[in-house]
């Protein structure tokens, strides 16, 4: 992209001449277009954020109980996978930047590695979930039969699978892209002087790195304390 | 993909008319309740989200807005045409949710909700509700990407010279609503995807009877959707601002006033939701500032007309057919504008809410101001685009019909409203009777000019006479092309920007270029 594109020349009434900005190789354009984007993903993530916390202050004590209910192991391992893995993936960028294409790879299969990884616990969490009879359609979570949670409960776990299940798919995507950015990579189409996808690309993973660190305080630990919580009950 | 949305129109078109013919009368005639729920539905949905939102942007934004700005394209060229395939993903998911598969044979089943999809009710219908919340999002995905194209282009690949204050006006509108765009849409989409979950698996988000908030629904899509008037009225205003100094003759008035009010309505237009929910039980104090916030809209509304009648004032003013269609708005969009300010009241507000006089409102505004002026941006620039000319007569004969059915047709609502007619009923009370008759009147008047409108504009494309490089005497860079219609790649120079854009002496254009080199010549 761009090789062969050479900027044309605007002139003035005084003879000066300027660059045009061609839409080609435009590598701002290219970054700030990328964030533009990630800010709809914030805006996505922030009314569901929004919601959580409305309902948070309307049924207090179901959500700490909930969230007491909730393996805070597995879930603290993935912060540490999703924060190493972001790591990884700026490591990747600088080699990639310094010329060093071959490292910039390895750290781009660490980071997959690491997503798949984050992967495989979320999936025995979800297991784990499903076996105690919470998840999304099953009993527990419809209101009016014997099995059912109480509202706040019901309310908590569907955002929770919500949240989780959208933040999940956003992994197995940028999963795809990176895979993406390594066959870029090997057909020479990503270079230390043409790098604005594996930019983006790593600009996508903190993004999707800095939705989890709110979305696990937000799901795990508001019941860290006790089951109560140690708070007083509004409702 | 202008063809695909004015078929849309014409759909959403005749959804109305039928609508009106069973209006005509007292009692049901030859659809039940149930049908004219999902019509008014349907035609909601078609021409919010397949006709007006991406209407104007689509159609002018990428043709019209890169020649302004001295650009060959858009900033993401395959992007462009991704969002295009999104759009007509869009279409078809919410075409074939008007269709019921799972039952015997084929009926029609499409949502019955309206065009807001209002939690409960749209959570128990046993419509396709679903499926048109799915294409409501596609769609909804291929606004934001083109916003984002927009905003990216006109960051980066403005001609040489040109700054933000010396961008044509249509610009800036394309700019501001590409940010509501950007911002907003992602909200009414995750609270789309939260209905759409909701439904098929019953977590009680909206739904109090599970311990859910159906207030919730109305904040978070309005949060997105009022924002979103603003989003279909800005590139309309764009397209006014470019009209009215060109067939004036004359330099805009106020031109950093205007550009900024277009900013500041998408900024204001981002606090205001509340005013949807006056009766849906919110506190009084939020009712008491939502309504208060509001009426900081009309402020930089307000300055535009004033900006563009001062702009007319000594001007040389040339009543050809773009021109006669932004007059028109200005008095339709004006009355349309100044009711909306009376229903922001909350006492005047709790009496009209739901009825004809809330619906009279917004067709005014909508289409007598977006519609309207995409129609004179379509008159207005068809030289451009097709490099012939319609017949000037017939468009204003066209012109003339629809503005005196669009009096005709919304005119009696404002009053059926005021004395209790509720909207959205298939029914009436006989003494509604008269205003539904001569609104039904109105409606065969605009069908009728609608369709000379665009019988015109097709016989112009076909064999119109040629229409010269610059018919209207404009000044912003689109006009200054080597061909009529431009070549593959715009500009065949791009030039150096070094005026505003619009620049008259004595009533004609001041700068001029050499086309071979795009050097300055005056």
């Amino acid at each position: 992209m761009g090789h062969e594109y050479v900027p044309e020349i605007a002139t003035s009434r005084d003879g000066k001449e300027y660059e045009v900005q061609g839409w080609q190789g435009d590598f701002y354009g290219g970054k700030l277009g990328f964030w533009l984007f990630m800010l709809t993903e914030v805006m996505m993530f922030g009314a569901m954020f929004l919601t959580l916390t409305y309902y948070f202050t309307l049924h207090h004590a179901d959500f700490i109980n909930a969230s007491a209910s909730l393996n805070r192991y597995l879930g603290g391992f993935n912060t540490v996978v999703l924060l190493i893995s972001a790591l990884t993936m700026g490591l990747g960028l600088l080699k990639m930047r310094s010329g060093d294409v071959k490292g910039a790879k390895l750290m781009i299969w660490a980071t997959i590695l690491l997503a798949i990884v984050f992967l495989g616990v979320k999936a025995v969490e979800w297991t784990a979930e499903y076996n105690h009879g919470v998840f999304l359609g099953l009993d527990a979570l419809q209101s009016g039969n014997a099995h059912s949670k109480a509202f706040g409960e019901i309310l908590f776990f569907g955002m929770y699978f919500t949240m989780t299940g959208l933040h999940g798919f956003h992994i197995i995507i940028g999963i795809g892209l990176m895979i993406w950015l390594i066959k870029r990579i090997n057909a020479n189409k990503v270079t230390p002087g043409h790098h604005i996808l594996h930019w983006n690309i790593a600009l996508y993973w903190d993004l999707v790195h800095l939705i989890w660190v709110f979305v696990f305080p937000y799901f795990y630990m508001i019941g860290a304390g006790d089951v109560t919580g140690g708070v007083t009950h509004g409702h | 993909m202008r063809l695909f949305m004015f078929t849309f129109f014409l759909v959403a078109v005749s959804t109305a008319m039928l609508m009106r013919l069973e209006l005509f009368a007292p009692g049901a005639q030859f659809m039940d309740g149930d049908t004219f729920n999902q019509a008014f539905t349907l035609h909601g949905v078609i021409m919010i989200f397949l006709f007006i939102i991406p209407g104007i942007p689509a159609i002018f934004g990428n043709i019209v807005m890169p020649l302004m700005i001295g650009a060959k394209d858009v900033s993401f060229p395959r992007l462009n045409w991704f969002t295009f395939w999104l759009y007509i993903v869009g279409c078809i998911i919410a075409l074939t949710s008007l269709f019921n598969f799972t039952g015997e044979g084929l009926d029609f089943n499409f949502a019955d909700t309206g065009w807001t999809f209002y939690a409960p009710y749209s959570l128990n219908t046993g419509t396709n509700v679903i499926t048109t919340l799915v294409a409501a999002f596609v769609l909804g995905m291929a606004s934001i990407l083109t916003g984002l194209n927009f905003l990216v282009t006109i960051h980066r690949l403005r001609a040489p010279g040109m700054d933000f204050f010396k961008m044509p006006l249509f610009v800036w509108g394309i700019y501001a609503t590409a940010w509501i765009q950007l911002l907003a849409t992602p909200v009414v989409g995750i609270t789309l995807v939260l209905a759409i979950l909701e439904k098929y698996f019953g977590i009680g988000i909206f739904d109090p009877a599970k311990g859910g908030d159906p207030v919730l629904f109305q904040h978070l899509f309005w949060i997105y959707s009022h924002p979103a008037v603003y989003l279909m009225i800005l590139p309309a205003f764009g397209i006014m601002s470019e009209i009215i100094p060109v067939f004036s003759r004359r330099e805009i008035f106020g031109y950093r006033t205007i550009a900024l009010s277009s900013a500041s309505i998408a900024g204001i237009g981002y606090i205001v939701w509340g005013h949807h929910l006056f009766t849906s039980g919110m506190s009084d104090i939020a009712k008491t500032i939502f309504s208060f916030l509001t009426f900081f809209v009309a402020i930089p509304t307000g300055i535009k007309f004033y900006d563009w009648i001062a702009t007319m004032y000594k001007g040389k003013i040339i009543l050809k057919s773009p021109m006669l269609w932004a007059l028109g708005t200005i008095i339709t969009f004006a009355i349309g504008g100044l009711t909306g300010v009376t229903i922001a009241m909350i006492g005047a507000d709790i009496h009209l809410q739901d009825t004809y006089y809330s619906v009279a409102h917004f067709h005014y505004a909508i289409l007598g101001g977006v519609v309207f002026l995409l129609f004179a941006g379509l008159h207005y620039w068809f030289p451009l685009v097709t490099g012939k000319m319609y017949n000037e007569g017939t468009a204003k004969i066209a012109f003339y019909l629809n503005f005196i059915g669009i009096n005709l047709l919304w005119f009696p609502m404002f009053i059926a409203g005021y004395y209790g007619m509720p909207r959205r009923y298939f029914d009436y009370l006989p003494e509604f009777e008269i205003y539904h008759q001569i609104s039904g009147v109105g409606a065969v008047v605009i069908f009728v000019g609608l369709t000379v409108m665009f019988l015109n504009l097709i016989a112009g494309w076909r064999n119109g006479e040629e229409s010269g490089l610059n018919p209207w005497h404009a000044t912003t860079l689109e006009w200054h092309c080597p061909t009529s219609p431009p070549p593959l790649e715009n500009h065949s120079k791009v030039p150096y920007v070094d005026f505003k854009p619009y620049e008259y002496h004595h009533g004609e254009p001041v700068v001029k270029f050499d086309y071979e080199t795009m050097k300055r010549i005056d």
